[in-house]
């Protein structure tokens, strides 16, 4: 199963990734810069991926499709399922008790614009392939790598 | 107070239409020329900061940047150029030299460019690389000039200690301090993965890369900076550095401010204290004094690795050539004056030493004059671009070339020419963590092995062409080339017939 792997050593903390990812996921059809200008033009971003930064230190944090996933145990409604290694969120079914965003150890699940939950899901739902935070890392500080097994 | 206001040479043009203040811009520009208005909503620049790196243009997501040439002038005027002007308009406010870094940008004549090759037709076949085998495999050192054998005839090996390259390109003198930690783990990574060598610099070897010790060349200059014994046996070959084309006769100056950490220890000097290499080696003062230098090293290292002297290619450089290649040196690399530089004084760098075609020809022809060229190999390099101008040095009878901005170029750098401002948004000329961190040796080395793999091929496809399989059969061979546009004198130093003879 391939997982998004951070290394900070190499995060810039430049926040392309964060942009990236609310491009894939602002549902506009396309993947040139002049439709990411049109996605993004004067909107407040909120990315399913995002930049923690203190000092010298940033990396960036999206979900990390754990094998016991404390979200979906969590989940009242079935909402949150973890398929075929990816955990999924169904919108229809989450019903905004944000139970997830407490539970989720790393911050990783948060409320979309519309209310519902949102999360990483691997730019699975988008055009699939290699998510859009790895494509467009300029440094490789954000890698798609297989880690073997099922592991985190 | 003085009025010295200098409007910016390049200024920042932004598509309002496209830019989605994603501040990406102001993140990577450590000249802080972008910033967030945040009352405006909207990000505004001060061209006046920007040295046209090109950093903020090459990660804008929505392409919405690009750096133009301003079109404020002053009164035109064919002898006060603008740039001239301006730097009267400097000096008259600091009191101080111009410094200036990278090559010598001013518009002289690129022999490169005057220069031909020739191809097969019909008498003498060309090859076809992909289909037939051809030898970039290029040795560097002493040549011996006769065969040697033993009482029952075998012959003796009388080999001086060689470089072996896989292709006769090397990246060439850059130090740890002028710099970044990773850039030089891309140029140690690149050299070992490609068979080839890339040169220390005179800043020491960090202790991390002395595992790629078998494909570094190690150099020994007149700051002595991080000398010591394990240094020297820790390269494949040690270099003297006795000149540099972008600065010939003067020495070097790397800022206290660089001199942290890791550069500290690697120079063996104080952190803080500037690094200072000076103008000569004040241990060489002749011919037979530098022959000293040369068997101390060879000494040093129990006689198993070449030597190198560098020298930048000034007026006379054919009689000092003569005179190192009877020193016991292996090699003579020669450096031109379009060679680049952390730092150099802008005067010096723009208007001292000469072409490395020019020195190239004559110093191959002085040594074969003298039968002397069996004694040495030659390398050059400052100006080195492309495969092509690779194949023409090869043919004007260089051994091999040394090539340093194209592999800058290659790990991100856009010749914006102020590394002595320490801030390079590369993470190449620079020592600040943050900035060092945007150079990925991981992408760096792979960029430079494409690089070079791509040469080789363009270097096969040229020399395939010319119905020739080795650089060996090219070294020197300058009926293959031809000028074009060059007069008399030019082509009598070049050693060349114009096109058309």
């Amino acid at each position: 199963m391939k997982r998004i792997i951070v290394n900070e050593k190499w995060c810039l903390g430049c926040r392309l990734c964060e942009y990236n990812c609310a491009f894939a996921n602002s549902g506009s059809i396309g993947t040139t810069p002049l439709d990411m200008a049109k996605a993004l033009k004067d909107i407040v971003i909120n990315p399913r991926i995002k930049i923690e930064e203190k000092d010298d230190i940033c990396f960036a944090v999206s979900c990390r499709h754990c094998k016991e996933p404390l979200c979906v145990k969590s989940c009242i409604t079935g909402a949150l399922t973890r398929v075929d290694g990816v955990i999924r969120i169904n919108k229809e079914k989450c019903v905004e008790c944000h139970t997830c965003v407490l539970v989720c150890p790393y911050g990783a699940i948060m409320p979309s614009d519309e209310g519902v939950m949102q999360k990483c899901e691997l730019c699975v739902q988008n055009t699939g392939g290699e998510p859009f935070c790895v494509k467009g890392c300029p440094n490789k500080a954000i890698e798609f790598k297989e880690l073997g097994g099922d592991s985190v | 107070m003085s009025i010295d206001f200098i409007y910016p040479e390049y200024e920042i043009a932004r598509n309002k239409d496209r830019c989605i203040n994603c501040r990406v811009c102001e993140k990577q520009c450590a000249n802080e020329v972008h910033k967030y208005h945040a009352d405006l909503k909207m990000m505004q620049a001060d061209d006046l900061k920007c040295v046209n790196c090109q950093r903020c243009v090459s990660l804008c997501p929505t392409r919405a940047l690009k750096i133009v040439k301003t079109d404020n002038t002053y009164k035109e005027n064919a002898h006060w150029k603008g740039r001239t002007m301006s730097e009267i308009y400097l000096q008259a406010g600091s009191g101080g030299v111009l410094l200036s870094s990278m090559g010598n940008p001013v518009d002289y004549p690129i022999y490169w460019d005057k220069i031909l090759i020739n191809a097969s037709q019909v008498t003498n076949p060309s090859i076809d690389p992909l289909r037939e085998p051809m030898e970039t495999r290029t040795f560097l050192g002493q040549r011996p000039n006769k065969i040697e054998r033993d009482k029952d005839g075998n012959i003796v090996n009388n080999m001086a200690p060689q470089l072996e390259l896989s292709t006769p390109i090397m990246f060439s003198a850059m130090s740890y301090g002028s710099i970044s930690y990773n850039a030089h783990e891309s140029l140690a990574r690149a050299a070992t993965e490609l068979g080839i060598y890339y040169n220390t610099g005179e800043g020491g070897l960090h202790e991390d890369f002395y595992k790629y010790g078998a494909n570094t060349i190690v150099q020994v200059a007149s700051g002595r900076f991080g000398v010591h014994k394990d240094y020297l046996n820790a390269g494949a070959a040690v270099e003297i550095k006795m000149g540099q084309g972008a600065k010939p006769g003067i020495g070097g100056h790397l800022p206290g401010a660089k001199i942290v950490g890791d550069v500290s220890r690697t120079r063996m000097i104080p952190e803080g204290s500037d690094a200072i290499s000076p103008a000569p080696h004040h241990d060489i003062y002749s011919i037979e004094d530098l022959h000293q230098l040369v068997m101390s090293l060879k000494e040093a290292t129990n006689y198993t690795k070449p030597v190198i002297v560098k020298i930048a290619a000034v007026h006379n450089v054919a009689a000092i050539a003569s005179g190192i290649a009877r020193s016991g040196a292996d090699i003579i690399s020669l450096d031109g004056f379009r060679g680049g530089t952390g730092a150099a004084p802008t005067r010096i760098r723009d208007n001292v030493g000469i072409p490395i075609e020019l020195a190239l020809a004559s110093v191959d022809k002085r040594l074969r004059d003298e039968g002397i060229r069996n004694n040495v190999s030659l390398v050059v390099g400052g100006s080195v671009r492309s495969s092509a101008d690779v194949v023409k040095a090869i043919a004007l009878g260089a051994d091999a070339v040394y090539v340093a901005t194209s592999a800058l170029l290659a790990l991100g750098c856009h010749l914006c020419r102020s590394c002595h401002g320490g801030k390079c948004n590369w993470g190449i000329a620079t020592q600040r963590a943050d900035l060092v961190k945007r150079l990925n040796p991981e992408i760096g080395y792979k960029r430079l092995v494409n690089l070079v793999e791509a040469w080789t091929h363009e270097i096969k496809e040229m020399m395939g062409g010319m119905g020739i399989n080795s650089i060996e059969a090219l070294k020197g061979n300058r009926l293959m080339l031809r000028g074009v546009g060059l007069n008399e004198k030019e082509l009598e130093i070049l050693g060349i017939y114009h096109a058309g003879q």
